[in-house]
């Protein structure tokens, strides 16, 4: 069975998915935009990771049992970062980064 | 398993001891017990060694073990003692012991504390039974972090500043160490970093010339060798009690053995082209720290610079190179080790009761606290050479081994140094003079009491040791003469 | 002889109980120990005596012996040091004296020492004295020597401090040491010099006269002079320190703040005539490799004892008379031995040097164990302070007339006849010489009856506590030493103590005799009119007369101000302070600069570390970019 969709278009819409979350990192300024940014870079490697696999190994699973992992792991990064970024929120009142400079100083 | 590994163990026992001890006195258990194994050992090992000798074998190290533990480079775990290794581990186990006693009431984190002096102890040994110069390097830096945050942590005055400078001029003698180790060992093309290996392969004249200096000033700086002594005044005034009386009785050591073991030994041509600029300046080290000496008027001070006169002899005599002179600076090393450590305990005790180490606030003590004022008394008589205690014996040897010395040059700087001992008298006899004797100064002062018993007892072992080298100095130097034969002979032959 | 190794162990064995047992003995029991165990010591240093004196000579000579030889520790394969025991006639001559002045000191200080704090201390320290000094003078070779000549050193700046209290005997202990230790410098050199070239330290090797042995040193100058005689003039300078000559012999006169008994043993019979005994040792070097340093020496010496006995005339205080005394009668002695020639008549000066070292350790003993009963009684050195005291203390004056009489230099006192022997000596060398030394002898009866009349007559002072003489304690040894002053010149001392060891007949030299007795009368009866009374204004005309001179002698010709201006302004002011600043401001200040340039160093790449995480995303984007580009197409 060939897939109908072939393999490059996957590709394009994941590269555009990894830049557009590089770009958010470096360019947003709230962290929480940030985090979202990180997450956008993450689901493009996932998406990466499943389409390698089902192109050039169609009989295995690793790499979709990869991408379950890579989610389980962001999930919980997701999870400390939000946390970490409600401390802060307590602490100074907003997520600016700009604004978070204390162990610079 | 080796004789020697115990005493890189049972440091390392300690620490797993104190690390679950939970009260006080169970840290001092812990210290006082493995701190008397050390001891036990270090007397085993020393007999055990003469028997071995006296039943005749005559090889170079005994007691050798070898395990490599970086295949890469072939880096090993090679230890074996000399007579003279034998001797600082000896000195080491004394100085450990007494210091452990001497910070019985250490404040604050007691635990801390004894786990720090623990990791600093199994570098000092570690390094001592080395004979793999890598192995020897790391303990070597074993022995230097801790001292950061001991003075650091527990010292007094200008500790933060004192224990950074301290670390960063070790370090920096480190580096220079380092990189001369690296070139020594790349340059004889050895299959090992062991150093038995490397003084077979021949290295170039012309790279010794590089080479020997690194090492020399790299060790020389913990030997507190002009102009690279500055450490020792700051470092050893801002320390806690115990500390000093390790990092001036045995760490300051570890310079020396450190020049003679590897810079000499490896690279003989170069120490004999090169030694009289060392000389020079080992001579000045001498007549300046005792100069300096004079002046000052904090008790740690006054000891530390007569430190960078007693060991800059060390670094003199070695670099005499004749089986006298340089038994005398082995045995300069233990006698100036012992007396350092004795002073440092009693001004620390001086210091606990009267707070303050000015000799201009302090007069009379001898009424007060006679067990202190006497002890101190003959630390002093020990420091200027008296017959009878060790002090003696070291310089002596020192002198008649340089004054043999065929070159004028040589023999004129001997008589240089030799002044040391009249300004050395002035010095000593000024602060006791000072401090012990005359009207009491401070009325606060005739409330104090004398040493207890964890006071006395390291004391008492110290004035022991000090005086039964002074009175019998012939098995040392027995045992130094026939462990320094092999660097000698590589000296002689060099020099033709 | 083996046995005459109890004379050292004895009191090393006192020092060690009483300085162990410390103040757990009451009362008066640590001087009982340490007087029984001397007694012991000297007993055993009576009996060597009297053996070794009746061994039969070997060719004439009295043999040396030597029963004990350790070696103790070995530096080269020629240089040890060895610990041993030499008898020969001069050694065992100074047992007998240093055992018996130690005896009766310890004896002595039983009274005088009473009820001190520190009573034990006092006993200890004498006992480590004793050990040094018998160590001292039985060495072996000349390292041994060195090695109690510290230990002696030592001991006397313990007991110059015994009062350690007091800031004038703290000073004084302090300011001994180092004269004493600055001269042992240059002893040391001696020695190293001396062994550098012969290859032994032995006495008995450097004293054969063997000239093989000197070969090396031979032809060698340094600064003009020959080595040898560099090095045996270094090693007269470590006999100066401790025999206080001049220039060195500041330390002496402070260190009369010791106990007085301290300073009869010490400073006055013993130890200052280390000097002498070491030369005398050495005598044979001198002589045969470097007469012009013995010549030397014998200048020194003379100008030494003129100066001292310059100087006690006018000191007001008597044990500082009696210092100044002992540095001018050790004068004497060195004189002598300066002069001295090697056999038979020539070699008068050494036999007299030794004859009068044992008669002046006697009376001079005498003389400061008597000043002891008198300041133990007035409560004061000061000479104003006291007179009229002969009624109160009629047998302190008796001995201490006796002894003024001996070291006046009358007939029958053992000083005539010793000193008769060095002035004929000296006559020998040089009359010039020999009349200064007759004048010097005078000026030594005038200073003595000085003291003499001022404290036994004249006004007596008023006093607090009422006058009373002395404990049996301590008249019983000023009754023995005096019978000896009284009977030690009619000892055949020739027979026993010359030059080559042979026998020697003293005979008297009528002519000197004569002219020495009479002037040292006419100098006694000059004092006797000036002082007899304590109210003839002639003193003080004369001192009027010579103004500053007198004014300078007062102050002992401002020797210790120059000592002190040397020391604090120079060593001090100019040497150690730059030396300490120059370590704190410039060797430490670079250190520090290296420092603070590697600080400021960093701080001009701290721009690169932003903390912003975002711009290190961007650089490590454009770097993986980078690599990638580099990897694909290149």
């Amino acid at each position: 069975m060939e897939p109908i969709i072939s393999m490059e278009y996957y590709l394009i819409v994941s590269s555009i998915m990894f830049f557009a979350g590089i770009y958010g990192f470096i360019t947003r300024r709230n962290l929480i935009a940030i985090l979202i940014s990180i997450e956008l870079v993450l689901t493009s490697t996932d998406i990466n990771f499943a389409v390698f696999n089902r192109f050039l190994f169609p009989h295995q699973l690793e790499g979709m049992f990869f991408s379950l992992f890579s989610i389980g792991v962001s999930a919980a990064e997701t999870a400390v970062a939000i946390a970490i970024i409600i401390n802060i929120y307590r602490n100074i009142k907003n997520v600016e980064v700009r604004n978070i400079k204390k162990l610079k100083d | 398993m080796n004789l020697l590994s115990i005493f890189v163990l049972l440091p390392v026992l300690m620490l797993a001891g104190l690390f679950l001890s939970r009260t006080r006195a169970q840290v001092r258990a812990v210290a006082a017990t493995g701190a008397s194994l050390l001891l036990a050992a270090a007397v085993i090992l020393c007999v055990l060694f003469m028997g071995e000798r006296q039943a005749g074998n005559t090889a170079p190290m005994l007691f050798t073990d070898h395990a490599v533990w970086f295949p890469t480079w072939n880096i090993g775990y090679s230890i074996g003692v000399d007579g003279i290794s034998v001797l600082m581990i000896l000195l080491s186990a004394i100085i450990v012991f007494t210091g452990i006693f001497t910070s019985w009431n250490i404040e604050p984190l007691p635990k801390e504390y004894f786990m720090w002096f623990c990791l600093l102890s199994t570098g000092v040994f570690g390094f001592f039974i080395s004979l793999d110069l890598f192995t020897m390097f790391m303990f070597y830096e074993v022995a230097l972090i801790p001292m950061y945050l001991l003075i650091g942590v527990w010292g007094s005055g200008e500790k933060e500043h004192a224990a950074m400078k301290l670390t960063l001029m070790l370090m920096g003698g480190s580096a220079l160490l380092m990189l001369g180790i690296l070139g020594v060992y790349f340059a004889s093309g050895a299959q090992s970093m062991h150093i038995m290996d490397m003084a077979q392969a021949d290295i170039p004249v012309a790279l010794q010339r590089y080479f020997f200096p690194l090492v020399f000033v790299g060790f020389g700086i913990l030997g507190a060798l002009f102009p690279f002594h500055t450490w020792s005044p700051d470092g050893h005034a801002s320390a806690p009690t115990a500390v000093s009386m390790l990092h001036a009785g045995v760490l300051m050591k570890l310079g020396g053995y450190g020049c003679f073991r590897v810079a000499m030994f490896l690279m003989p041509e170069a120490a004999q082209e090169l030694g009289w600029i060392f000389l020079l300046l080992t001579g000045i080290s001498v007549v300046y720290g005792a100069f300096s000496a004079c002046v000052q008027t904090d008790l740690k001070y006054i000891n530390a610079y007569s430190s960078v006169s007693h060991c800059g002899l060390v670094l003199f005599a070695l670099l005499m190179m004749n089986t006298t002179a340089m038994t005398g600076a082995v045995m300069q090393m233990l006698s100036h080790g012992l007396m350092t450590a004795l002073f440092f305990a009693l001004i620390g005790m001086i210091y606990g009761r009267t707070h303050t180490r000015d000799i201009r606030q302090m007069g009379g003590l001898m009424k007060i606290m006679p067990f202190l004022g006497v002890a101190y008394v003959i630390a002093g008589l020990a420091s200027l050479g008296l017959p009878g205690l060790s002090g003696f014996v070291a310089e002596m040897n020192v002198f008649v081994g340089a004054f043999q010395h065929s070159d004028t040059f040589h023999r004129v700087l001997t008589l240089v140094a030799l002044t040391s001992i009249v300004i050395t008298a002035v010095y000593i006899l000024r602060v006791v003079g000072k401090i012990l004797y005359g009207p009491v100064q401070n009325p606060e002062h005739l409330k104090l009491s004398d040493a207890v018993w964890f006071e006395r007892f390291p004391v008492i072992v110290l004035i022991v040791v000090i005086a039964s080298i002074g009175i019998c100095p012939g098995w040392i130097s027995d045992l130094i003469g026939q462990a320094l034969f092999p660097i000698v002979e590589r000296l002689s032959i060099a020099a033709l | 002889m083996e046995y005459s190794i109890l004379i050292l162990i004895l009191p090393l064995l006192g020092f060690l109980t009483l300085g162990l047992a410390g103040t757990r003995l009451k009362g008066k029991t640590a001087g009982y120990v340490g007087t029984a165990l001397l007694a012991l010591a000297a007993l055993t240093a009576y009996c060597t005596a009297a053996q070794y004196f009746n061994l039969p000579r070997i060719d004439g000579i009295r043999p040396s012996l030597r029963p004990f030889n350790w070696e103790w520790m070995r530096f080269t394969e020629h240089l040890h040091i060895d610990l041993g025991i030499l008898l020969d006639p001069i050694s065992v001559m100074m047992l007998v004296v240093i055992t018996t002045v130690s005896l009766m000191v310890h004896i002595y200080s039983l009274g005088y020492m009473e009820g001190e704090r520190g009573f034990q201390r006092y006993y200890a320290f004498l006992g480590l004295f004793t050990f040094s000094m018998s160590g001292l003078v039985v060495a072996t070779n000349i390292f041994q020597m060195y090695i109690f000549w510290e230990l002696v050193g030592v001991s006397s700046y313990l007991l110059i401090g015994f009062y350690y209290t007091k800031p004038e005997a703290v000073a004084a202990s302090k300011k001994a040491f180092i004269v004493t230790r600055f001269a042992d410098l240059f002893f040391l050199i001696g020695i190293l010099l001396v062994s550098y070239f012969t290859r032994t330290f032995d006495f008995g090797l450097l004293c054969s006269g063997d000239s093989a042995l000197f070969a090396s040193a031979m032809g060698k100058t340094f600064m003009g002079a020959a080595v040898l005689s560099w090095a045996t003039a270094l090693i007269f300078i470590g006999a100066a320190g401790k025999s206080a000559m001049f220039p060195l012999h500041i330390w002496l006169p402070d260190a009369m703040e010791g106990p007085t008994p301290v300073s009869a043993l010490i400073h006055a019979a013993t130890m200052v005539v280390a000097g002498v005994f070491l030369v005398a040792r050495l005598f044979p070097v001198y002589y045969f490799f470097t007469p012009e340093v013995l010549h030397g020496i014998a200048y020194i010496a003379a100008f030494t004892a003129l100066y001292a006995a310059i100087v006690a005339c006018v000191q007001t205080d008597i044990k500082r008379v009696l210092a100044f005394s002992t540095i001018s009668q050790i004068g004497f002695m060195l004189v002598a031995l300066g002069v001295s020639g090697m056999n038979g008549h020539e070699g008068t000066g050494y036999m007299a040097a030794m004859f009068h070292l044992f008669t002046h350790a006697m009376f001079k003993a005498l003389l400061f164990l008597g000043a002891g009963a008198i300041i133990h009684t007035v409560h004061s050195n000061e000479m104003s302070r006291m007179g009229g005291l002969r009624k109160a203390m009629p047998l302190t004056h008796i001995t201490f007339l006796a002894a003024c009489l001996a070291l006046a230099g009358i007939p029958p006192f053992s000083g005539f006849f010793s000193k008769d022997e060095i002035l004929s000596a000296v006559f020998a060398f040089s009359p010039w010489m020999g009349a200064g030394m007759t004048f010097i002898a005078a000026l030594t009866a005038f200073y003595m009856f000085r003291l003499y009349y001022n404290i036994f007559w004249g006004k007596p002072a008023e006093h607090e506590h009422p006058l009373h003489e002395a404990p049996a304690s301590m008249t019983s040894p000023l009754l023995f030493l005096a019978l000896i002053s009284l009977v030690a010149g009619f000892l055949p001392f020739g027979k026993f103590v010359s030059s080559n060891g042979l026998e020697y007949i003293i005979h008297l030299d009528v002519r000197i005799a004569v002219g020495s007795v009479v002037i040292a009368i006419a100098a006694i009866f000059a004092a006797r009119s000036l002082y007899r009374n304590g109210t003839s204004a002639v003193p003080d005309k004369m001192a009027g007369f010579f103004g500053v001179f007198h004014k300078a002698a007062k102050n002992r010709f401002y020797i210790d101000e120059i000592y002190q201006f040397i020391t604090h302004k120079i060593i001090f002011r100019c040497i150690s302070r730059p030396l300490a600043w120059f370590d704190r401001h410039i060797i430490d200040g670079f250190l520090n600069g290296l420092a603070c340039i590697t600080g400021k160093g960093s701080l001009a790449f701290r721009w690169m570390q932003t903390g912003n995480l975002q711009s290190y995303a961007l650089l490590m984007i454009g770097g993986c970019l980078l690599l990638l580009f580099w990897v694909l197409f290149l």
